[in-house]
């Protein structure tokens, strides 16, 4: 299978990049990131503020299955050109990750299809590096709540 | 001692990944690594048991003195990391992908 998405983290740096290429023309791309109805649906989770302008700020959370709110986060826009180029901070609440600082350039390969790359960097290498590993951590806790899920049914 | 076994932990020491860079190249002695470095032996000596516990050097011995080169295999651990998290933001992007589409396919 192709892999479309790429990171590229080198080992011993604080930042991270992720490319990816869409069949999407550059301006639908950029409506993905700018409108909170369509955040919300792709990043499944809670937009309760998205100012996509200039010195605008923003917060995302994230309920557990329970509607406890399992996760937070938030930031700041410090660029928002539209169809070109996002800057802003992202920091998740309540957690030791520190501040990331994320740009995101959206350029237009043809007509239909188009790419994004995230430039992330992180306070510290151990902080990239552990931001890195979540997911596995995620995915336990995933695996688990399906477990939990199963299980309650057979009661 | 868990701890020490964690390749990122490993990794996260600016002299250990100094150690890694300069023996990627050429195996080295203990002796030939340390004189790289301003730091004492027994500190280069710390560093080098850490990096070989989580397996990143492997010692070789070549008559008297024993080689330390690098174990690519578990480089490439440290590669596998990073896969979950790809994986996660792959996800994502073809959901964003699908919801795109549609939203075009919608005007």
């Amino acid at each position: 299978m192709e892999r479309k998405t790429k990171v590229h983290a080198e080992e011993g740096k604080q930042e991270i990049t992720i490319t990816r290429e869409f069949d999407l023309p550059v301006e639908l791309l950029f409506k993905a990131y700018e409108e909170p109805e369509i955040v919300e649906q792709w990043m499944g989770t809670r937009v309760l503020k998205l100012e996509s302008k200039k010195h605008g700020s923003w917060q995302i959370e994230t309920p557990d299955p329970k509607g406890n709110v399992a996760f937070r986060a938030n930031g700041v826009i410090h660029e928002f050109i539209p169809v070109q180029k996002i800057t802003r901070t992202f920091e998740m609440e309540n957690t030791p990750f520190g501040v990331q600082l994320e740009i995101y350039e959206f350029e237009r390969l043809t007509d239909d299809t188009s790419r994004l790359t995230m430039h992330v960097i992180y306070e510290s290498v151990a902080q990239r590096d552990q931001v890195l590993k979540l997911p596995f951590a995620q995915g336990i806790n995933m695996a688990h709540n399906r477990l939990e899920e199963i299980v309650s049914k057979l009661k | 001692m868990n701890l020490r076994r964690d390749v990122f932990q490993a990794i996260a020491d600016p002299t250990r990944r100094a150690i890694l860079l300069l023996v990627a190249s050429q195996a080295m002695t203990a002796g030939a690594i340390a004189s790289n470095f301003d730091t004492a032996r027994p500190t280069v000596s710390k560093h080098l048991q850490i990096l070989t516990e989580c397996e990143l050097l492997a010692q070789e011995q070549n008559g008297r003195e024993i080689y330390y080169h690098i174990n690519a295999n578990k480089m490439k651990e440290v590669d596998d990391f990073i896969e979950p998290f790809r994986k996660m933001w792959d996800d994502r992007f073809n959901k964003l992908e699908a919801i795109m589409k549609n939203y075009k396919s919608k005007k």
